[in-house]
Formats: C-alpha cells, sequence, structure tokens
C-alpha cells in the first residue's frame, strides 16, 4: 500500500515528520481525510485535532491556526501551534477553559466574545487529544 | 610615582572586571548559538508558507482583501522598532534606533503623523525622549519569547490597519547577516504587495492544480494576516541574534581592552616596586657610609 508522508511544521521546529496510512485533519469547512494518491489540495484548517494512523493505530495532534497542503502523496501541515498529547498541559488547558467558560458568561454580546470562544475550543480540544492518547 | 597598593588595588579591578566580560561573552555566545538555531528551525516552516502564499497570490487582485490594499492618502505612519532589552552590546541597539529615527522625522517632515510601537526596553527608553508618540511597548519579552509574542504585535498591528488608525505599518530591526555583520533595517510590512509575497517561487510554475477549500479569497483572509505574523517574528528572530552577536563583540573588545589595562598597569607597578628597592638600597648604603664615618 502506498504510504502518505506527514510533516507538521510549526514555526518553533518540526514536530512530526512520518509515512503514515491515513491523515484526517480538521478543516475550515469541516474535517477531511487524506490517502495516499490524493489530488493536490490546499486548505485552511480550524482549531482542532488532526489524526493520523500508523498501522491500523489512531494517534492525534492538537493544532490550531494552520493550513494543510496535499501534493504528491506529501501531507504539510503549516500550524502556529502543534502539539503531541504528551506535550499538552491539561492541567492548563482545564483552567484557560474555566476562564473561558467565566468570560463567555460574563461578555454574551461583546467582542471578546468570540475570542473566549476560540479559547474554549482550543483547551477543548487540547483536553480531548491527550485523552485520546491513553 | 603612584603608591605600590593603589597600583595594585587597580589591577585587581581591571582583573575582576576582565572575569565579568569574558564571562558575558561566554553567555552571549551560548546564546547566540540557540538564537541561530532558532532561526534555522523557522526556515522551514517560513520557506513553505511562502511557497503557499506565491501559490495564492500569483493571480490576486489587491481589492480582495484589506490587507493588500495601499491607501490613496497616507496620513499615519506606524513604525515597529524591534531592538532589545539590555545593553552592553556596543552600538547596536543605537543604530536601530538612529536608522527608526531617520525615517520618523522625514515621515513627519511630509506633514504625516508617525506612531512608534516598541519592542524592547531600549527602543522604549529613548522614543520616550523624542516627540513621537509610543502606542504600545513590549518590553522585557525579548529574553524568552516565542511565536505568540510576533501574533499579539501581529493582532495589534493588523487591528489598527484595518480600522484606519494606521495607513502605512513599517518595521525597524536588526538584520543579522552574520557574526561580524547585522545591519539595521527597515521593511515595509503593511500594505502587503502580492508581488513581493509571490516573487519568491516562480520555478515550481508548472504544478498540478491544486483544489482550493475555502477558497482562493478565503485561504488569502487566512494567509496574509499570518504572513504579517511570519514577517515580526523573522524580525524579532533576527533581532535576538543580532543582539547577541554584537554584544560578543563587544565583550571581547572589552576583554582586549582590560588585558592592555592590566599590562600597562602592571608595568607601572613593576617601575614603582623598583624604585621602591632602589630608594631603600640607598637609604641603607647611605647608612652604613655614615656610621664608617
Amino acid at each position: 500500500m502506498a504510504q502518505l508522508r506527514l510533516e507538521i511544521v510549526t514555526p518553533d521546529k518540526l514536530v512530526l515528520s512520518q509515512d503514515v496510512d491515513y491523515v484526517g485533519a480538521p478543516g475550515l469547512l469541516g474535517e477531511f481525510g487524506v490517502m495516499a494518491n490524493h489530488i493536490p489540495f490546499l486548505s485552511a484548517l480550524g482549531i482542532g485535532s488532526l489524526m493520523y494512523k500508523v498501522g491500523g493505530k489512531a494517534n492525534y495532534v492538537f493544532v490550531a491556526g494552520g493550513f494543510a497542503e496535499v501534493s504528491g502523496n506529501k501531507v504539510t501541515i503549516l500550524a502556529e501551534v502543534a502539539e503531541r498529547p504528551e506535550d499538552i498541559d491539561i492541567d492548563r488547558a482545564r483552567r484557560a477553559q474555566e476562564r473561558a467558560k467565566q468570560r463567555m458568561d460574563r461578555e454574551k454580546d461583546k467582542v471578546d466574545f468570540a475570542r473566549a470562544q476560540s479559547a474554549m475550543q482550543r483547551a477543548f480540544y487540547r483536553m480531548r487529544v491527550r485523552e485520546n492518547a491513553h | 610615582m603612584p603608591a605600590l597598593k593603589d597600583v595594585k588595588v587597580k589591577i585587581n579591578a581591571v582583573r575582576k572586571t576582565k572575569q565579568i566580560t569574558k564571562a558575558m561573552n561566554m553567555v552571549a555566545s551560548a546564546k547566540l548559538r540557540n538564537a541561530q538555531s532558532r532561526i534555522e528551525r523557522f526556515r522551514p516552516y517560513a520557506d513553505k508558507f511562502y511557497e503557499m502564499l506565491g501559490e495564492l497570490a500569483k493571480g490576486a487582485d489587491p481589492s480582495i482583501h484589506p490587507l493588500l490594499e495601499a491607501r490613496a492618502e497616507v496620513k499615519t505612519v506606524l513604525l515597529v522598532v524591534i531592538t532589545s532589552d539590555r545593553g552592553l552590546c556596543g552600538a547596536f541597539n543605537n543604530n536601530i534606533i538612529n536608522a527608526a529615527l531617520k525615517v520618523a522625522r522625514a515621515k513627519a517632515a511630509e506633514g504625516k503623523d508617525v506612531k512608534i510601537m516598541c519592542v524592547g526596553r531600549k527602543a522604549r527608553d529613548s522614543f520616550r525622549r523624542s516627540s513621537f508618540e509610543i502606542v504600545a511597548a513590549y518590553v522585557n519579552e525579548m529574553a524568552a519569547f516565542d511565536f505568540s509574542l510576533a501574533t499579539r504585535i501581529g493582532a495589534e498591528v493588523i487591528g489598527g490597519y484595518v480600522g484606519g488608525t494606521y495607513d502605512e505599518v513599517t518595521m525597524a530591526f536588526g538584520k543579522f547577516i552574520s557574526l561580524a555583520r547585522q545591519e539595521p533595517t527597515l521593511l515595509p510590512v503593511l500594505p502587503l504587495s502580492p508581488a513581493e509575497a509571490g516573487e519568491v517561487k516562480e520555478d515550481v510554475g508548472a504544478k498540478a492544480e491544486y483544489i482550493y477549500e475555502p477558497s482562493v479569497e478565503g485561504l488569502l483572509a487566512e494567509l496574509l494576516p499570518r504572513f504579517i505574523n511570519v514577517q515580526i517574528y523573522r524580525g524579532l528572530l533576527d533581532t535576538s541574534a543580532s543582539e547577541h552577536a554584537a554584544r560578543m563583540r563587544s565583550m571581547d573588545n572589552a576583554t582586549r581592552n582590560c588585558d592592555d589595562l592590566v599590562s600597562s598597569l602592571t608595568l607601572v607597578y613593576n617601575k614603582a616596586r623598583q624604585t621602591a628597592i632602589t630608594k631603600e638600597l640607598m637609604d641603607i648604603v647611605g647608612g652604613s657610609e655614615a656610621l664608617k664615618g
């Protein structure tokens, strides 16, 4: 079976570079899946968990603010934040979620609502990626 | 002739200073290595980013995104000045500040309103003394920063530009060329020119057509603000590497000056000691001559 090369790059480092069978990414318009021999594809990513399968086993990476480029059996994820489960600080995410929740209640219709909402999303997906790892 | 003890004290003081400058030199060289490797690690991201943007911006019409559109009338100019927080690195910070001041004065002479955003304490301290308005200052961040600093600065810059507070944004920073060369550089940040973003790649022309999601315009709307962050981050990384390189060199000079000072002071010390011995001998000889009578 043909393999896909998955590369996840952030401004600070190369998070991952590995041969995988399948990549599922949180696109801005909904999740999409990529397998080998996909046509060239460029998409913006939302906040969420990126999943990749190696030998039937699913792995997760948290991504935020990124792009995915698929070309010639290579998937490049360009993200401002990308964290593997072992790098996620679950307590911090939990606290962030609490904070975001309070802020959202307080500022129901203010400009900061959107910001609190995305903070909430980040916290939620960080926790989910962390929990999926076990 | 100076007193022996005074010279000794002075020599010791200079030796201690030398120890400090030497230690600072070594610290700076370790930090420089660190900063350089960060630039290295940032390169794959930046390269890929330019590639994507180039692909998208090829046929883009400047009117599709507010960040691409040049204002017909430029009233307010924002200067983002990036320096280090700490001194003792030669003329490095002053060079950046002077370059920024020159532009600020030129723009002000054209009747434009100039505002300053400072990153690094040195920039803030010197622009406080000038007549230009400081809209924001990021101090004590340069010692340990990551991409989120660039994101925060970027958000402020983009917000101000889109909101119409600024009509033009330029960044002043210390470009890292080599260990021996750092150059104060002025980089126009906004408005973005699609040509500039697209010029990075021409060689990959005949590539398969991509499917874009959401759409070319939608992707550009996501990419362009992040492009500002990438440029700011690059400025931050470069300035940080340049700072350490400049400090390394100036501390190297200081260490050498200490060596020179110690050797010239030792000469003075030896001369003074010789004089003292001669004088003592003269006294003894004179005394015994007198006893012989």
